[in-house]
């Protein structure tokens, strides 16, 4: 049948599964925006770009499909690069689809044209430029397979306006693809298989490090299996966070710069690390030097390139963690480390007693912790939370227990400020039945709150709480630890927000005291369409355990002993934090 | 040490950028890289050049293939291989030390290309090593101008180079198993 280039992009997107587009129309992508009239999409009117590319992100993560958003030439194809970006680094699968200038233009500075594919090279897997009609379905067949396939991850396809309007011959096919290039093996070697389970058995304290390629591969039921038969305790990393059971006996809970002290003590003393499905970030290994001095290292992963990248291991299998798991676990023998076990349990007790949920159950000035905990209580565990970037995601991290997959979504390797309500959005998209809670800082909710229009204009359920210190929370705490108090450009200016909310028909709740937090949930709770929380608490909180940047994992800032008040730095730590070639 | 990496590309706009772009990124260290066409004309070849004391060329390998245009990558460093190296050098060349000059062309089995009042361009395809030689052996005479191509190389033998039904990107997790 003849169809337009225009009309190409919306058969094939609705072949592949997409019902529901982010985007932003404008000139150069207009023939796509017309012809997605007669097609059963549904489309997403954001308020800026960034926010479609992140609700793209949002939707993949918590439905496991590919993310879709489209934006026109130029400025609109740039500002989704902060989206892709973050995509890029957490591995989600994403098709972004921007509007060019005619091919005849391109190269001429034509208006709002730039070189997409260029910008957008490093921070995509992949992506393709578009100037022949012909070529049009299979290119975007190829970017969802792109996008999905192996370690999944953005990919953009930029068509000139005129392929747009051009009509050609289409024809589906349906064959699966099969690209020229791109055939990683995705088969572990049985020699490698042999000498993982040789480590295993002669593991005495064992630990598994469990990250977002669990959640990626779809392995929890393996990891748990594994876990279970030969008796490992768990520890998380932040894109772990929901890949293994917080609540399981054997789950120690998060890991590195702001994870549990007792939890990067097992690392340190660990004689086997079992990485499955991480990459060894800086955010959870510290400095490499003294890394896990004891240990031997088995590394799953689906990607060749992110082994022996940060640290050398001792046996790597290249596959799809399920599938490597699958094979493993029935030649596993039953395990006890319960004396390991025992020993963690023993440091643990000495973080419980610096816990600031039981020692300081209420104070004067409300704290996050007891936000991010109280959160927990009232939603019983059972929301996803989209969190943020900040102290407020490190507590959520810390203090939010998540059992079921799936239900942290927060930019763990950029580190996105403004992820949070975009990204929600496109999470209660993808998933209308589950409760879907927003916890941002003031500073990173006012980066993109423009899309609480989107969200109210798609009628979304969706809950929002901001963790408002009146400051960049995080980037303060590094000021008082490492830079001597000199709060330079970290105090906000704030909006009223609940005001904020008002203006776009939000109902809205300020909370400052502690007794009021379950309550108010509640009633937000109860409240149907979008509602907004704004939590006041004191100004001046630290993220308690820290590993100073640079340091090593068994260099921690311990929480103050009584639950209150601030730990000392030492000048040592204050140096490393400063002089770390990575921040 | 040097290692050379042979790599198939497809033969397409931009596919140079990536493979650049890649080295910049990653912040690879490499000393000469090559492009040009093969028996396939959908298909290029590059052979790269890389000091793997400054950077691990398995990882150089592994990160090619995580681009979508590479087809195959082949370390040829230990294989018996040809390598070659085409340079042209622009040489002072009077009357006086013209003829010391030919006796050179001639132990090294070069070219002379083209002759000036003052100059001449002398061309030598050999080993990398040999070039390197040549090209200090003349430079008592006064290099004006010189231009390498970079090194090429191809492996021995009967072998076909790889099976493109059927080959499958795992040459870098046996890389990877060896060094351990
Ligand atoms: C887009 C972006 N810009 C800057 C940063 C650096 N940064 C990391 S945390 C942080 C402060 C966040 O403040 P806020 O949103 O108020 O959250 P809090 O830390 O107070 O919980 C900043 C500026 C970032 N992560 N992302």
């Amino acid at each position: 049948m003849q169809r337009t280039g225009a009309q190409i992009v919306w058969e094939v997107l609705t072949r592949e599964g997409v019902d529901t587009i982010f985007g932003y129309p404008g000139g150069a992508i207009l023939p796509t925006y017309d012809a997605m009239v007669d097609y059963p999409i549904h489309h997403v009117l954001v308020r800026h770009e960034q926010g479609a590319s992140h609700m793209a992100d949002g939707y993949a993560r918590a439905t496991g499909k590919v993310g879709c958003c489209i934006a026109t030439s130029g400025p609109g194809a740039t500002n989704l690069i902060t989206g892709l970006a973050t995509a890029m680094l957490d591995s989600t699968p994403v098709v972004a689809i921007t509007g060019q200038v005619g091919s005849k233009a391109i190269g001429t500075d034509a208006f709002q044209e730039t070189d997409v594919t260029g910008v957008s090279m490093p921070v995509t897997k992949h992506n393709y430029l578009v100037t022949d009609v012909r070529e049009l379905a299979q290119v975007l067949r190829e970017a969802f397979h792109v996008a999905r396939s192996g370690r999944p991850g953005p990919v953009l396809v930029d068509i000139a306006k005129d392929v747009q309007q051009a009509t050609t011959e289409f024809e589906w096919d349906d064959r699966p693809i099969r690209l020229r290039g791109h055939r990683p093996r995705a088969q572990a070697l049985n020699e490698s298989m042999s000498r993982a389970l040789e480590l295993i058995k002669a593991a005495r304290r064992p630990v598994i490090l469990a990250g977002h390629g669990i959640i990626l591969s779809g392995a929890y039921n393996e990891v748990r299996e594994f876990a279970e038969k030969t008796n490992t305790p768990v520890a998380l990393t932040l894109l772990g966070i929901s890949a293994f059971p917080r609540s399981h006996p054997l789950c120690l809970g998060p890991m590195g710069m702001h994870g549990e002290a007792y939890v990067n003590q097992a690392i340190q003393e660990s004689d086997l690390l079992l990485a499955f499905g991480m990459r060894f970030d800086d955010r959870v290994t510290g400095t490499i030097k003294t890394y896990a001095p004891h240990a031997r290292k088995i590394h799953i992963d689906i990607d060749p390139t992110e082994i022996n990248k940060n640290i050398k291991v001792d046996v790597a299998i290249i596959s799809d963690l399920k599938a490597a798991l699958e094979r493993l676990n029935p030649h596993l023998e039953a395990g006890d480390h319960s004396e390991w076990i025992a020993r963690i349990q023993e440091w643990a007790e000495d973080t419980h007693a610096r816990d600031i949920i039981r020692n300081a159950p209420t104070s004067e000035r409300l704290l996050s912790p007891h936000v991010v905990h109280d959160l927990w209580k009232a939603t019983s565990g059972n929301a996803i939370t989209v969190s943020d970037v900040g102290q407020h995601q490190m507590y959520e991290m810390q203090y939010y227990s998540h059992d079921r997959p799936k239900t942290l979504i927060t930019s763990g390797g950029l580190g996105t400020m403004g992820f949070a309500l975009p990204a929600a959005i496109g999470v209660k998209m993808g998933m209308p039945d589950e409760e879907v809670w927003v916890v941002a800082g003031d500073g990173g909710f006012q980066m993109t709150m423009a899309e609480l229009a989107t969200a109210v204009q798609e009628n979304l359920d969706l809950k929002i709480a901001i963790v408002n210190n009146s400051f960049l929370g995080m980037v303060r705490q590094w000021q008082e630890f490492f830079y001597d108090k000199r709060y330079a450009a970290t105090p906000l200016f704030n909006p009223d927000f609940t005001k904020i909310a008002g203006a776009y028909g939000i109902p809205a709740f300020l909370v400052d005291n502690r007794e009021d937090v379950i309550p108010t949930i509640e009633k937000a709770r109860q409240t149907p369409g979008v509602v907004l929380i704004e939590f006041r608490v004191e100004m001046e909180e630290v993220v308690y355990p820290m590993i100073p940047p640079g340091s090593s994992l068994a260099e921690m800032i311990r929480r103050p002993k009584n639950g209150e008040g601030t730990t000392e730095v030492s000048d040592e730590m204050k140096q490393a934090g400063i002089g770390a070639a990575s921040v | 040490m040097k290692h050379i990496l042979v790599a198939l590309v497809e033969n397409k706009p931009g596919v140079l950028a990536r493979v650049a772009g890649l080295f910049r990124r990653r912040n690879f260290n490499i000393d000469s890289l090559t492009v040009g066409t093969t028996e396939d004309p959908s298909v290029s070849r590059m052979t790269m050049v890389i000091d793997s004391t400054a950077t691990d060329a398995s990882a150089v390998e592994r990160n090619l293939y995580k681009l979508i245009n590479v087809l195959y990558v082949q370390d040829v460093t230990n294989e018996p291989s040809v390598i070659r190296d085409l340079a042209m050098v622009k040489v002072s060349a009077g009357p006086e030390n013209r003829g010391e000059i030919l006796q050179l062309v001639d132990i090294y089995k070069a070219r002379i290309v083209d002759v000036g009042q003052q100059t001449m361009i002398v061309e030598l395809t050999a080993s990398p090593s040999k070039v390197d030689q040549f090209v200090q052996l003349l430079e008592p005479f006064g290099v004006r101008e010189m231009v390498r191509t970079g090194l090429i190389a191809m492996k021995r033998g009967d072998e076909p180079m790889f099976q493109e039904e059927t080959d499958e990107h795992a040459r870098g997790e046996w890389r990877v198993l060896n060094t351990n």
